[in-house]
């Protein structure tokens, strides 16, 4: 698997993701510039981190999904290459349009920074094969923009195509109908709130995060 | 040229901060606050002649996710 991760200004688990990747795939990843406007040739997997990019300025992922690189992003998601988008990424794939919905202040209006119960509500997706369907995960979260929100429309039919990768067990940001990471309707580009890639190794106190990256190596490699 | 955007978040869009901010009103004894809403106001020094629909495209394309918000424009000609 040929990774990429793609480094914002204001990015700070870039090299966590990098970490899990090496450790699940063996190979480190490209890691690629916001400036940039070409991702490696052969990259076969994009990841954009967790972090606050552009210090969150105008909305949170607003500025880097306008940049640069995010062109050759959505045309590499367009031909199906998996895209997942963790944390800030989720919020840049909601700006970007390549994920419905956007990503509001916590409901509570606190920074939310705990380990948080989770049900894998689709297990078929290209990043959920490797767990149960219905099977309850810990990952952190970090986030103080979390609260996923769309109109009922677009949640009826996110839901209708089970397009609902993970859902909060427990109350978390007020997201609508608990929703913790969704699917794009190709389902190749993930975002999700929680941190699967803080959890991949014995040392970090669990490893639920490291399946969905195994899942991966397995489907695209 | 100048020009105002106003950004408010869409009717029925839950705002956490405004609801907030009302609870503070109302800690602060200002009882007669029925709702609050946030927003921004972003201002911007254009380019004389710069036309409507551009800066209807800078609000769309950047300045207001209308997934969730609405933007009204204010242009100040001489200002």
């Amino acid at each position: 698997m040929k990774s990429a991760v793609i480094v914002f200004p204001g990015s700070n688990c870039d090299r966590d993701i990098a970490v899990a990747l090496e450790l699940v795939t063996g190979r480190k990843p490209a890691m690629v510039w916001h400036r940039d406007s070409a991702l490696p040739d052969g990259t076969d997997f994009i990841a954009l981190p967790g972090g606050f990019s552009y210090g969150d300025y105008l909305r949170s992922g607003a500025m880097a999904a306008r940049s640069p690189i995010m062109g050759a992003v959505k045309d590499a998601a367009a031909r199906g290459v998996p895209v997942i988008g963790i944390c800030n990424g989720f919020q840049v794939l909601t700006e970007t349009g390549l994920l419905p919905g956007a990503l509001m202040r916590n409901a509570g209006l606190s920074f939310v920074c705990r380990p948080v119960r989770l049900k894998v509500e689709n297990s078929q997706s290209l990043f959920t094969a490797a767990y149960d369907a219905g099977e309850t995960v810990t990952f952190p979260v970090a986030h103080h923009d979390g609260n996923y929100q769309a109109d009922a429309a677009t949640l009826d039919r996110i839901e209708g195509e089970g397009r609902v990768a993970f859902r909060y067990l427990e109350e978390v940001n007020g997201s609508a109908r608990s929703i913790a990471g969704i699917l794009n309707d190709t389902g190749n580009v993930l975002g999700l709130m929680p941190h699967p890639e803080r959890v991949v190794e014995p040392a970090h106190g669990a490893t639920d995060g490291r399946r969905l990256f195994e899942g991966l190596l397995e489907t695209v490699a | 040229m100048k020009a105002r955007v106003f950004i408010t978040l869409k009717p029925g869009v839950l705002d956490p901060q405004g609801k907030a901010i009302h609870h503070a009103l109302e800690g602060l004894g200002f009882s007669g606050v029925n709702d609050v809403r946030a927003g921004k106001l972003i201002e911007l020094d254009l380019a004389e002649g710069t036309s409507e629909a551009e800066i209807e495209d800078m609000c769309r394309k950047l300045l207001a996710n209308t997934v969730i918000e609405n933007f009204r424009i204010e242009r100040l000609e001489h200002a």
